[in-house]
């Protein structure tokens, strides 16, 4: 755990004591429109700390602190691609929420395909063969004969 | 033969496959986020001194050295686990190391740094912690080592284990050429 979740876990653990409950992010400016702005690209990008939750989500300090710098540079007329981008170059791919196509991901993102593939090409193959022996698995004459001959004696018997 | 084959060595090699990725999986540090500013120039930054606030530095009056950036801060639980080793490494007056008070107070800073010792040449308030950002810290304490390009050639996550001192750091300092 990072040392950094420590005190966000204690406070929440008090939060929870008191009967409080925890607010989504509150809004830091007047302005609706920008802080609804300011959520769509939070919600793009992953908190680092607490690494399964968005910018968005997260009580982390360092989530609110990029927030503040999201709304900032909203402010300063930056366009999304460009206060993404400024995250990417501080934080890296990790820090998007949706991995961007690329040859080190590529796997990521077609690996499930690649499975689906060749569990249904394995299922066919196994249903098709599955088929082909039943059909196959027809009694000889002499098989019949016999079965016949112990039903009978069976029957006889009782 | 293809039978056994089918029924009884593709289901050990699957299990195979599927214990090496979990095995690589328990080696792996996920909270460890590779920095994509490892070889980029670090990034500019001119900041108050911890101990002489009307006093600045800036990245440019540290070119040509290499030298440590440890970021830090006194309500850091883990700088705590790292601090002793900094202390005794500066002792050896290796390089110099330069700490980034990370949104701190000053008081409470330097109370810190007369409690535990001081390592760091000088220390730099970044209340805010926006310098923090451009340095893609997300945890505290986090240590870099830049050389005299001002290029970032190393990045520790977490506190400095002894270890990571002798196996990493070390030997990167002495191949800059410190």
């Amino acid at each position: 755990m990072r040392v950094v979740l420590l005190p966000w876990l204690l406070l929440g653990l008090g939060f929870f004591a008191i009967g409080v409950g925890a607010k989504e992010a509150t809004p830091a400016s007047d302005d609706p429109a920008l802080e609804a702005r300011v959520l769509a690209i939070a919600e793009e990008l992953r908190c680092l700390v607490c690494q399964n939750e968005t910018i968005a989500a997260s009580h982390a300090d360092l989530a609110v602190d990029l927030r503040k710098q999201i709304r900032q540079k909203l402010k300063a007329g930056q366009s999304k691609q460009q206060i993404v981008d400024f995250m990417v170059a501080r934080y890296g791919d990790f820090v998007l929420y949706r991995p961007p196509l690329k040859a080190d991901t590529l796997l990521l993102w077609i690996g499930p395909f690649v499975l689906l593939l060749l569990a249904t090409t394995v299922l066919f193959v196994n249903i098709r063969r599955r088929r082909r022996e039943a059909a196959a698995d027809v009694w000889s004459p002499e098989q019949a004969q016999r079965a016949r001959a112990l039903l009978d004696e069976g029957t006889g018997n009782s | 033969m293809k039978k056994i084959v089918l029924r009884y060595l593709l289901p050990l090699l699957l299990f195979a496959v599927l214990v090496g990725f979990l095995a690589r999986g328990l080696s792996l540090k996920p909270h460890e986020i590779p920095s994509p500013l490892i070889n980029k120039p670090a990034p500019a930054f001119s900041l108050p001194l911890l101990d002489a606030p009307d006093q600045k530095l800036s990245a440019q009056d540290l070119r040509g050295k290499v030298w440590i950036l440890n970021v830090w801060a006194s309500w850091c639980v883990a700088c705590r686990i790292e601090h002793p080793l900094l202390v005794e490494f500066s002792k050896t007056g290796t390089i110099p190391m330069y700490g980034l008070n990370y949104k701190d107070k000053r008081d409470d800073a330097m109370g810190w740094l007369n409690k535990f010792g001081n390592p760091y040449t000088r220390s730099l308030s970044d209340t805010e912690g926006l310098v923090g950002i451009d340095f893609g810290v997300y945890g505290v304490p986090e240590t870099f080592v830049i050389d005299k390009a001002g290029v970032i050639r190393y990045k520790q996550i977490g506190p400095v284990t002894p270890e990571v001192l002798r196996d990493e750091i070390l030997p990167l300092v002495r191949k800059l050429g410190a």
